[in-house]
Formats: structure tokens, sequence, C-alpha cells
């Protein structure tokens, strides 16, 4: 049994760089990995281990100061080789150099994992919660959140995404173990969206859902819209079907696998390509060998994750959260373009029916990271709406939140979205407002507010 | 290119904060994001990569689509002047050079006025220039009659951009449309200069090009002759144009008529919609429901014409093609900034505009033209027409809460 969306508005991006004849992922060994605490929003980090101390995998090596029953476990087992602090002694990252002496992966009990308290605990302990989210505010659940359902997404439709029926290929029993989780902590239903076009198995226990569209339609926030939008006081957990296998493998498995497939992709790779590495695996790794040739002779740049909703973490970062894309794009600050604002050059992307590039249906293009204007006060109308399939008046949503009216946030429907929800809009953006940003320091905002 | 950009590059740190002319920063970064694209990239966490257009590019493509307009009001300027002169014979380019020579110091004077108010404040905000005022430097010439004087001009441009836009944050942030502003203080300020049967045909030859106009001829607009005509019952509107034959409906949609410099053809203008509707730039929403409206409005006038008011009695077809109706549906009532935002709104907005300006236009003898107080009383309701829409949305919301 399964539902469909049919979703119009969004955004389709050809670029350079996508894995067009998929193999099976290379390993990529990693002599370290680290892991930034930013990766997990709502998290106020409290350190468990300090330089030298040897983890194994699933070991804690963070906490949550407000519920200290959330923490942040160890993808690799080895030695503790930096903490990075910044400014005001800010946690940046943990950093573990890999060990194959180290102790074996931590156990957890996952036997009798029969009620809501045991499967919390379980998720808990082996920092599991921690990579789940929650609606409202996009941060990492509070422990003792009534959710009221589930929703997972098992595609991506961001530029260059993995394909995750490729990286997902025979999980199905784990996704089923990892659905039977979920269900314990939710009374309502485990929802799981999948590219009509190429969808993923049947997960029993889940509730399908079809969606016909373009990015951001893949996103959960835009699943949960579309399905069951949520209200002011409920909650609703969030979460990728990777993720979702991850649950599964503990359950099967007892312990951490924590190895995941990530997409090398991007105009600047040679010959993109999965990969089989960590979690916060350092980037350089990854991409060794695979830059362009004539790479060098310009600026890159380094982004894990897509380029609509990436971090640009540069050539000595590591993968980040959701761990599953690195891409690679000319910076092109290092260019000088010639009255850019008038060029009819074909390789130019847009939306805009006034570049040619817009007509060329199969063209493949390779942008850079330019903002290509300066930025402005909002004067065109509705451009953010034609690529946001939600029920939300974006423009007047972050007109709510610049100007921190709580009420008005509310009421326009801050609770149902989360910064992706807005990275086509920002793209699209000819006033280059910093949209993500904006709504994520709204929802830290009210988040803090309405403590 | 490189040459430009190195010596850019070499004259930057005299523009910079402790730099020679500091005092221009704005205005040289203004040249040179004009001249080179910036090279800002995305922050570190955000959309990395951002569509090519961009707000110079929307505005430019605004200038172009209003050059059509520009070029035939150059050509219908010399027109008008070579027909009240009494001329025979109409040379293409000489007439051209007449018009280019009429509308040039009209355009350099809105421009400087403008664009000088815009550096300096940019300046003193430590801002970027913003590319609002190169469209509202072009519309200005051609909302006037082509006989403003100068002065007026200046006057009402430093106004309008002072009062109108700067006030209020600058450009993205004016509630009214700044050049109808502009306009409007012109009318209201000096009417005697701002209507009446001299002001839309000029009549001195410029720089010798061009003959005198004799006195007596009459050069008022169609719709200027309509609202002081006082027709009998059962009696045909007549307006002649400046050499005393009738203006057809033809001529009024080709524009060949009295009136100000660039919106007395409803042709051009249309040329103009077409570009501004295939780039994308203008609501296609608005543009149509304010024809829409426009043609329902006087429908309903011309269904219950009468003598009472002379410009009841002209039909629907008429009322699109005369004036500067058409004009204010295309460029005017779609600026962005100050029209409706929301989706359903732009219906509402542009149907709106369009009733009110033939309601105004032939039921008010005071104004002989409605379209543009028609546009500034909808962009003063425009926010209401939102807020009702996004009310919707809120309830929505509020609804499934509830249930």
């Amino acid at each position: 049994m399964s539902k469909s969306i049919n979703l119009k508005k969004g955004l389709e991006l050809n670029l350079l760089g996508a894995i067009t004849a998929p193999e099976a992922p290379v390993d990529v060994p990693c002599k370290s990995v680290a892991i930034d605490p930013a990766d997990f929003p709502g998290i106020t980090p409290k350190l468990d281990v300090r330089e030298g101390d040897v983890v194994s995998v699933g070991s804690p090596l963070f906490h949550d100061k407000t519920y200290p029953s959330v923490v942040v476990t160890s993808p690799a087992a080895g030695k503790v080789s930096a903490v990075v602090r910044g400014e005001r002694r800010k946690l940046l990252s943990v950093v573990i150099d890999i060990d194959q002496e180290a102790p074996a992966p931590v156990k957890f009990t996952t036997t009798g994992i029969t009620d809501d308290a045991s499967a919390r605990a379980l998720l808990l302990s082996s920092g599991l919660w921690a990579m789940l989210r929650q609606r409202p505010y996009d941060v990492v659940p509070a422990p003792d959140a009534v959710i009221r359902d589930v929703f997972v997404t098992a595609w991506d439709a961001a530029p260059l995404a993995p394909d995750f029926r490729l990286v997902l290929s025979d999980d199905l029993r784990y996704m089923e173990a990892g659905v039977a989780v979920l269900r314990r902590i939710t009374k309502g239903k485990v929802y799981v969206g999948r590219d009509s076009r190429n969808p993923i198995h049947d997960i029993p226990g889940a509730e399908m859902v079809n969606v016909n569209g373009s990015y951001p339609a893949s996103n959960a926030g835009v699943l949960a819209a579309n399905v069951a939008p949520v209200n002011k006081g409920e909650t609703i957990l969030t979460l990728d079907a990777l993720i979702l296998a991850s649950i599964g493998r503990l359950m099967l498995a007892g312990h951490l696998v924590p190895s995941v497939v990530v997409a090398v992709t991007g105009p600047e790779i040679t010959k993109p390509l999965y990969v089989r590495t960590l979690p916060g695996a350092p980037v350089r790794t990854l991409l060794d060998g695979r830059l362009s040739p004539d790479a060098a002779s310009r600026h890159l740049r380094v982004i894990s994750g897509n380029v609509l909703s990436g971090v640009s973490v540069g050539i000595d970062g590591y993968l980040r959260y959701p761990y599953r894309q690195v891409t690679v794009i000319p910076e092109g600050d290092d260019v000088a373009e010639f009255m850019g604002w008038a060029s009819m050059a074909p390789g130019k992307m847009s939306q805009s029916r006034t570049f040619p590039g817009h007509f060329l249906r199969n063209r493949l293009f390779s942008p850079d990271a330019r903002i290509n204007g300066g930025r402005r006060a909002i004067i065109m109308s509705g451009e953010y709406d034609k690529v946001l399939p939600m029920d939300i008046m974006a423009e007047y949503l972050i007109k709510a939140i610049i100007s921190r009216d709580i009420d008005r946030m509310e009421s326009l429907g801050i609770y149902e979205v989360a910064p992706e929800d807005f990275a086509a809009a920002e793209y699209v953006d000819t006033s280059k407002l910093e949209l993500q940003r904006i709504v994520r320091e709204g929802l830290d905002y009210l988040r803090d507010e309405l403590r | 290119m490189k040459s430009l950009r190195n010596y850019l590059d070499k004259i930057k740190p005299n523009f910079e904060p402790g730099g020679k002319f500091h005092a221009f920063q704005s205005v040289f970064d203004g040249f040179e994001t004009f001249l080179f694209t910036p090279n800002t990239t995305a922050g570190r966490v955000g959309a990395q990569i951002h569509d090519s257009m961009d707000s110079k590019r929307t505005m430019i493509i605004v200038v172009l689509a209003l050059l059509p307009c520009l070029l035939f009001g150059m050509y219908n300027t010399a027109y008008q002047h070579w027909l009240a002169a009494g001329n025979a014979t109409f040379p293409f380019f000489t007439m051209m050079l007449y018009g280019f020579l009429a509308v040039l110091p009209r355009i350099v004077v809105a421009y400087v006025v403008g664009l000088g108010i815009e550096f300096v404040v940019a300046q003193w905000r430590r801002e970027e220039i913003q590319e609002g005022f190169l469209v509202t430097g072009i519309l200005i010439p051609l909302i006037c009659p082509i006989e403003t004087p100068l002065w007026m001009i200046a006057v009402a441009t430093a106004f309008s951009v002072i009062f109108v836009k700067e006030v209020f944050g600058g450009t993205g942030y004016n509630i009214f449309n700044v050049a109808l502003v502009t306009r409007a203080f012109l009318f209201f300020a000096y009417p005697s200069q701002m209507s009446g049967d001299k002001v839309f045909v000029p009549t001195q030859p410029i720089l010798g090009i061009g003959g005198t106009v004799p006195d007596g001829f009459t050069g008022a607009t169609p719709l200027g002759q309509i609202a002081v005509a006082s027709p009998q019952a059962g009696e045909a509107l007549s307006i002649v144009g400046v050499n005393g034959q009738p203006i057809s409906t033809w001529d009024a949609f080709l524009g060949l008529i009295p009136g100000s410099f660039g919106e007395t053809s409803t042709l051009f203008i249309l040329i103009g919609a077409v570009i501004l509707l295939l780039c994308g730039i203008a609501s296609w929403k608005i543009v149509v429901s304010v024809f829409a409206g426009g043609l329902c409005m006087a429908s309903v006038a011309h269904l219950c014409a009468t003598p009472l008011y002379p410009a009841s009695m002209l039909t629907p077809l008429d009322q699109i093609c005369l004036g500067g109706f058409a004009f204010a549906a295309v460029y005017m009532a779609t600026d962005p900034v100050t029209a409706a935002r929301t989706e359903i709104g732009k219906y509402i907005y542009g149907f709106l505009v369009g009733v009110i300006a033939i309601l105004i236009r032939v039921y008010n003898n005071g104004y002989p033209e409605g379209a543009m107080l028609a546009v500034l009383l909808m962009n003063a309701f425009a926010p209401l027409i939102d807020w009702c829409v996004v009310r919707a949305n809120i309830r929505r919301r509020q609804r499934r809460l509830t249930a």
C-alpha cells in the first residue's frame, strides 16, 4: 500500500560530474576521522574524551549539556589525536587517528527492544539518536519528545546526489529492522518517501510514499508538508534511509557498523564514483588522485554534501553529516568576467529565460561558487514560491524571521521548515540573500526564546 | 579586458577607507561591479552555487523593453511637430534626429539628478549602488510631456527619489512607484505647464532642425479634448490630431497622436510587453488582469454612455489605446516592489488598477487620464491585498491545528 504525491514546483539542475555508469563502491581506507559538533544542531557539546584516550567504534565522544543522554559516538576505533577548539574555546572537532589494534566495537543489547523506553535507550546510547532530526527547529530531538510521526527520505533529488537504490542495494532487511525500532518510539506512522521514477522496494511496516518531483521534493520537510504537516506543539522525526539502515544494522549485528557509501562528484572530478569509507573521513583521502588534471591551475571549492545545501569544507576538511556526498566545483574567485550581467554565454546556468543556457535542456553545466551579483533587498516577487513545494508563504516567512517576530513566524509555519528546504530558493534568488542562514538563525532564535 | 582589470585593481586602493578618493567608494564599486561580475563567492554554509540572474540584468532587461517606446517616441514627437508646422514630407532620419535631440536633455537630467542622489545616499549609507534608478531614469522622460521644462523634471525627480525611495530605505523598500510619483508631482505642482494643448507638441526647431509651428494649432491629447468636450445627445465624439484631421482607433493604436513622450503607441508598448513577458521579468498575471479590468470597466461605462461624461462614449478598445493606459499596465503596474507580491494578489491588484484607471478617466472630469492615479492608488492598497492573501494561508494553518 502506498501513497503518491505529485509536486510541480522545484528545481532541476544538470551539472557536469554525475556518476554516469555506477560501479561497486571503491573501498577507501582512511587514517583518521573527525566529528564536528556543528553537524548536530541543538546540542551543546560536553566532551567525554581527552586527547590521547583510546576509543572504539561506539564509544561516546561528547554529550549534550541539557540532555546528557544524547551522545555522539565514535565511528572509528583508535586514539583521540586532537580536540580542536576555536574562539571562546568552542569545540570545533574531535579527531581520531585510526588504529587497527584498538579494542572491538562497543556491544549494545539489541534484544528485548519491545517498548518505547528501550528503543529510545538503544538509539541514545549508540549515538544514532544524534543522527535523527526533529521538526520543529531541525535539531537533534529531545530524548523525551513525543513523536507524532517519523518521516524517512529514501531518495535525493539534489544535483549529482547519490542514487539511494544503488547505495542501499540489499539493505532491505536492515531497513525493515530499523522501521521496527522507529515504530516503537512513535504512536503514529513511519512514512518513507521514495522517488516514483526509481523507487526502492517496499519496506514492511512502513507507509511508502511515491514522490514525483524535482529538488527539494526529496526533503523530509517537503514530504511531511504534503503528507501530514507539523502543527504547533507537535514533533516529528526526520532521517534518511541510510541512517534507517544503520539502525537496522545495529539491531542485527549488536554493534555499530559505521561504513558509508559516498558519491564523489562534481565538474572537477575526473571520473565520478562511489566510495565506501567512514563517516568523518578526510576529504583529501577521498579525492586523492581523482581531481581533474588541470584543477591545480584554479581555485577549487570542496563541498561536503550537494551544491545547494552542503558545506564548503576545503581540501583539508572532513566528510560532514549526512555523510553521503562530496562535490568539487571551481571556486570562481580567480576569474575576471567582463560585464557578466550582460553575458549571453551558453555556459551560464540560470532559471531565467534571459540566458540561452536556460533552453539547453541537455547541456551539463559547470557553475562556480560566485554569487553572480550583489546582495539586495528582496525585489522580485514569487521567486521562492516557484521552488518550494510546501504551503508556505516563503517571502513573508523570511521577512518575519529577519524581523524576529515570533507570532508571525509561528503563524506562517516556521515549525514546518528546515534550512535545507530553502536551498533551491537561495539558488534562484536574484537578491542573493543567504536564506538558509536566515532560516537557521530564526529557528535557533525561536528555540532559545521559547525554551 | 585583462589590462582594464589590472587598472581597476591598481586604482582600487585610492577608493578604500583611508584612500585619496574614499568618498567615492560606492561610485567606484558601482562601476567596478558593472564592468566585472563581482567575485564574491558563496558562504561556507548554504547554497554553494547561485543562479546567473541578478538585479543588474533584471533592470537592464526592463530598460531594453522600454527602448521600442523610446524610439517610437522620438519619431512621434517629430511627427507631431512636422504635422503642426504644416510640412508635407516626413524625412525619417531627420525626424529621428529631431526627436532624439528633443528627448536627450530630459533623459540626461533625469539620470544625472536621480543617479547623483543615489550615489550620495549609497556612499552615506556605505552600501552598494542599487540598480533601481536605471529603469526609473528612463521611465521619467517617457511619461512626461515633451515640453516639460528641464528644471521641473529635475525638481520632481529629486523629490521622488528622496522622499519616495531613499527615506524608505532605497530600492526594494519603496511603497510607491518612483517614476509615477515624479509624474504626479509635476501634475499637481505645475498643472498649467503639464496639461493643455501646448505641452505635448514641440513648437520650436532644435539646432536648426524642424520648423516653426504657427500659433493657432491645437496640440491637445485625445483624452484632453474629450474631457472638455460637450457633445449633444446622439452626436458622436470628435477627436482630432494637430492637423485637424480626425483620429481613428488605428491611429491611436499605432500611436501617431499627441501625448506624453513614450506612451502613445499601444503597438510598441505591446512589443515591450512581449520582451518583458518572454524574459519572465514582468508578471503576466498583472499585465493580463490590468487589461481585463480596464476592458470590463470601459464596457460598463460604454453601455451606460452619457454626454454628461463624454469619455464614456469611447469604445472599450479606444479606452485601451488612448492615453497612458497600456503603458501603465505593462511598465508601471508590473513594478514588483510596489505591486502585490502574492500570486493571487497580483490578479486582484491588476484588475483593480484597470478598473480604477477607466473609472477616474470617465467619471472624473478634472483628470483626463486616470492610469497614473490608479497605479499609485493601488500601490497603496497592494499591501492590504497581500495581507488578505497571507491571512488565508495563516487561517488554513490554524484550522489544521484545531481540526
